[in-house]
């Protein structure tokens, strides 16, 4: 794999460090608080729940924890200029990419992969193996999207902005019109793989599974690789 | 600090005094101003409301991204574009439907406009809210701004108003296309009118609401990137808690009243409330506020939103160090 440890290590101490650790952490909790309170103040059938983890956690929570992480582990360095002292050591930028990869994956799957399997546990126990599926469906979704977002910030300056442009208006809104438009879509990929795992007919994905792993594989390894590559060539030269 | 009584002659006594000792004081040139015989300014001077107005004007100018490099002006224009399309479309599909007797209403609530397209606002207001408030205390150009005779809460006024008023321009705009669609369909104008109106009323409760969030979030951070995270997060991930609340217990538990409660989580549902009680609209969410004590909650909680968040930014501008 390779990955430097230095790196990792400066890499989660500022990713972990400010008041970012206090919004991963309060998103976290603010979905088992839910679930916590839908559990004791709702009937909640099996469906409900699938559908509530669906929109809350795959649909919202996950994009922005890979936009926030995957961004945030080399966006800021970037956009204040200190990550030349970073490409002015002997290490390989696609060793520091995927330092930076390995920080924002992990992050990504504490603060929301976890949360998303233990808010399935705490609705509905271990009925139809909902919680392992969302769980699991959401480290799919988490890697990715981390992997994703981590390129497009070293691609470009405004990554918020496409990141964005791209899990509300790609994933959401022309999900919704084009049904073609899913079958590039993270969340169905991750979907895909939720379903397999749980009971038939809880979960309805419009990828089949084979596909969907193949994507993802395909994203991630990519994504890496491309982001390790422009970091090569990365031009300091302030822009705007 | 405190504007000059009388700007004119305060300046011209200035320059009269720094001649005098510049004259006087021959011997030891050190810590003189001399008089190199530029001209003064002896122009009429506006006072702070005009400064006030020329930050408005300037910052307004700054939420649609003109006047500033072409690269800022891609989103925002981009965004209204995103915004205006679908009005455009539905305008003609009005036409042509009316036309051949399929539609006698238009296709989509005017009032529902703002809650379909809510990703483009939010992601609007997640830019260019960081765009308008954070660059001035990042590179730290809010101590020219009060060396004139504006007064920090006339900058907080200025910004938040600008923003409130771009809000509104990015919503009223393409409701002003389904009403002008609607219109050349023949449908009825009476009603039509009165339909737009109250969605009009609705965005700019919006424009409020959700100016006055964003520009909070905004203004507590210098870091771009940190705003625009917080605002998305802020408006996307309270819209996903209130609506997936609200479709479990409105809709799989039958508790349309609770459920209509829940509506107070998130900013976008809170104004459609409003919307629904108070200008009679229909729910664009699962469910709308049920009795007339949830409609006035609603009401009081949009007000102390729009009050609470100039207050709290007067007093966030009030600790800014110069």
């Amino acid at each position: 794999m390779g990955v430097n440890n230095t790196i990792v290590r400066l890499t989660a101490r500022s990713m972990l460090g400010g008041r970012r650790l206090y919004l991963l952490a309060g998103l976290a909790a603010l979905l088992l608080a839910l679930a916590l309170l839908l559990r004791l103040f709702a009937d909640v059938s099996a469906t409900d729940s699938a559908e509530f983890i669906q929109a809350v956690s795959l649909g919202t929570l996950l994009p922005l924890f890979g936009l926030i992480v995957g961004t945030g582990t080399i966006g800021p360095e970037i956009d204040d200029g200190s990550v030349v002292y970073l490409l002015a050591k002997p290490v390989s930028r696609h060793v520091i990419v995927r330092s930076k990869l390995a920080v924002a994956v992990t992050t990504t799957v504490t603060f929301a992969a976890v949360p998303t399997f233990l808010a399935g546990l705490i609705m509905v126990g271990d009925r139809a193996g909902i919680a392992l599926a969302y769980g699991i469906g959401a480290l799919v979704a988490g890697i990715v999207y981390s992997a994703l977002f981590l390129l497009l910030a070293v691609a470009t300056r405004h990554a918020v902005i496409f990141g964005l442009v791209y899990a509300l208006i790609w994933e959401s809104l022309v999900g919704t019109f084009v049904p073609g438009a899913r079958t590039l879509s993270v969340q169905q990929w991750a979907l895909s793989v939720a379903e397999s795992i749980a009971s038939p007919g809880v979960i309805t994905a419009d990828v089949s599974l084979g596909v969907a792993l193949t994507l993802a594989a395909v994203v991630f390894v990519a994504a890496t690789w491309y982001a390790g590559e422009r970091l090569r060539v990365l031009t300091l030269a302030g822009d705007d | 600090m405190q504007p000059p009584s009388d700007p004119s002659s305060a300046s011209s006594s200035a320059s009269s005094s720094a001649s005098s000792s510049g004259l006087s004081s021959g011997p030891s040139p050190t810590g003189v101003i001399h008089d190199i015989g530029y001209r003064g300014y002896d122009g009429p001077r506006l006072g702070r409301r005009a400064v006030a107005r020329a930050l408005f004007v300037h910052s307004l100018r700054g939420v649609f991204g003109i006047g500033r490099s072409a690269k800022s002006k891609v989103l925002p224009v981009g965004l209204s574009v995103i915004m205006c399309v679908p009005a455009l479309v539905l305008a003609v599909v009005t036409v042509i439907g009316a036309g051949r007797g399929l539609l006698d209403d238009v296709p989509l609530d005017y009032s529902h406009y703002a809650m379909v397209l809510q990703a483009a606002l939010a992601i609007f207001l997640a830019t260019q809210a960081p765009q308008t408030v954070s660059l001035d205390l990042r590179f730290n150009t809010l101590p020219l701004y009060v060396s004139r005779p504006l007064e920090r809460p006339d900058y907080v006024v200025a910004k938040y108003a600008a923003m409130t008023l771009g809000v509104f321009l990015l919503l009223a705009v393409p409701l002003l296309i389904m009403y002008v669609g609607a219109l050349f369909a023949e449908l009825p104008a009476g009603d039509e009118t009165a339909e737009v109106a109250a969605a009009l009323v609705g965005a700019a409760i919006y424009a409020l609401v959700l100016s006055g969030l964003a520009l909070l979030i905004a203004s507590l951070t210098s870091r771009r990137g940190f705003g625009v995270a917080g605002i998305i997060t802020t408006l996307v991930m309270t819209y996903a808690v209130a609506t997936a609340l609200q479709g479990v217990v409105g809709i799989d538990n039958d508790d349309a009243v609770t459920a209509g409660w829940l509506g107070l989580i998130s900013p976008m549902t809170l104004v459609d409330g409003v919307q629904v009680w108070a200008l009679g609209t229909d729910p664009a969410t699962p469910a709308g506020p049920a009795s007339d004590a949830t409609g006035i909650t609603f009401v009081l909680v949009t007000l102390a939103v729009v009050v609470g968040c100039l207050g709290l930014l007067v007093a966030r501008y009030r600790k800014v160090r110069l």
